[in-house]
């Protein structure tokens, strides 16, 4: 006795354009990147700024981009808080979580904006350690 | 009359200073402005999802510390290592290494599992000999043996279970 291999599906398959997807604009992961490297550009940012767009962009599922770092590390020295800076680093760090190797990628991209502004890594001070 | 008592208290206010505000309250047009306490005003927190809190941790900088905080406006190439840490724990508590240090509350918590695990063994035992009657005389030896001698004679079980396992040949169970 043959069994039946007829797949039997609970609804009609839809074509992708007839989806019951929402219709919002999707923001692609460029778009994302570039409005946060604007939002951290501005040069009048104030502290405030500075906090509120760090944070939020920690509360996001994701690991910022160097060049998003680059320009939070950049809005630092315009802010003159260089332990901002050490902070941003520790905490991008601890957002990749299990994924040891996201830190020293980030760390290897940002390395000409550390020397440059003169940041030193937690590892540098021997903050990553208790 | 009114515009003058108002200068007034805005001249006390600017002597008396910060913290004093939440014990001095201003009065205008016969009204008070709420006192502001403590805990309504931003709180410093060490957090690993909101990394750059509120307010810095230090609030009142000594004069080493508002030189440090002078020198910071340079160029940071400049600063020493044990600069650069001063300047992180002006602003910052913990570091995220000692905030995310994990307690020995676990050893605690074991601790406290076996210790009543133990209490109530005790319990147990104490019950069994102050509060449990005798068990009912169908659990004496003498009786058991009856009982099986009795299953036996009913052969319950005689394919695969009780009976199958004794030899009724030899009046033993089976090897």
């Amino acid at each position: 006795m043959q069994a039946s291999t007829e797949t039997v599906f609970l609804y009609p398959p839809t074509p992708l354009s007839a989806r019951c997807y929402s219709h919002a604009k999707v923001e692609t992961d460029e778009e994302f990147d570039a409005r946060w490297v604007t939002y951290f550009s501005k040069p009048d940012i104030d502290a405030w700024e500075l906090k509120k767009g760090m944070n939020t962009l920690i509360g996001y599922d994701l690991v910022p981009e160097p060049k998003i770092l680059d320009s939070a590390l950049r809005a630092c020295r315009r802010l003159n808080d260089l332990a901002s800076a050490i902070r941003i680093l520790e905490a991008v760090k601890d957002k990749s979580g299990p994924h040891k190797d996201i830190y020293p990628y980030l760390i290897q991209e940002l390395q000409p904006t550390l020397t440059e502004l003169g940041i030193s890594t937690p590892e540098d001070l021997g903050m990553d350690i208790l | 009359m009114l515009f003058s008592f108002r200068m007034l208290a805005t001249r006390a206010l600017s002597l008396v200073g910060k913290r004093a505000i939440s014990t001095s309250i201003c009065v205008r047009g016969g009204h008070g402005v709420a006192k502001v306490d403590d805990y309504a005003l931003p709180a410093y927190f060490d957090r690993r999802e909101n990394p750059l809190p509120d307010v810095q941790f230090v609030t009142e900088l000594s004069a080493e510390q508002r030189s440090l905080k002078e020198k910071e406006k340079g160029s940071w190439a400049t600063l020493s290592n044990e600069e650069k840490i001063a300047l992180y724990r002006i602003s910052f508590k913990q570091s995220f290494a000692e905030m995310n240090e994990g307690t020995k509350e676990w050893k605690s918590v074991i601790a406290g599992m076996f210790f009543f695990i133990g209490m109530t063994g005790l319990v147990v035992l104490w019950q069994r000999k102050f509060v449990y009657g005798p068990v009912p005389s169908t659990f004496e030896s003498e009786w058991k043996e009856k009982e099986v001698q009795r299953m036996l004679d009913m052969r319950i079980n005689p394919v695969e279970g009780f009976s199958a396992k004794w030899d009724y040949e030899n009046k033993e169970w089976k090897k």
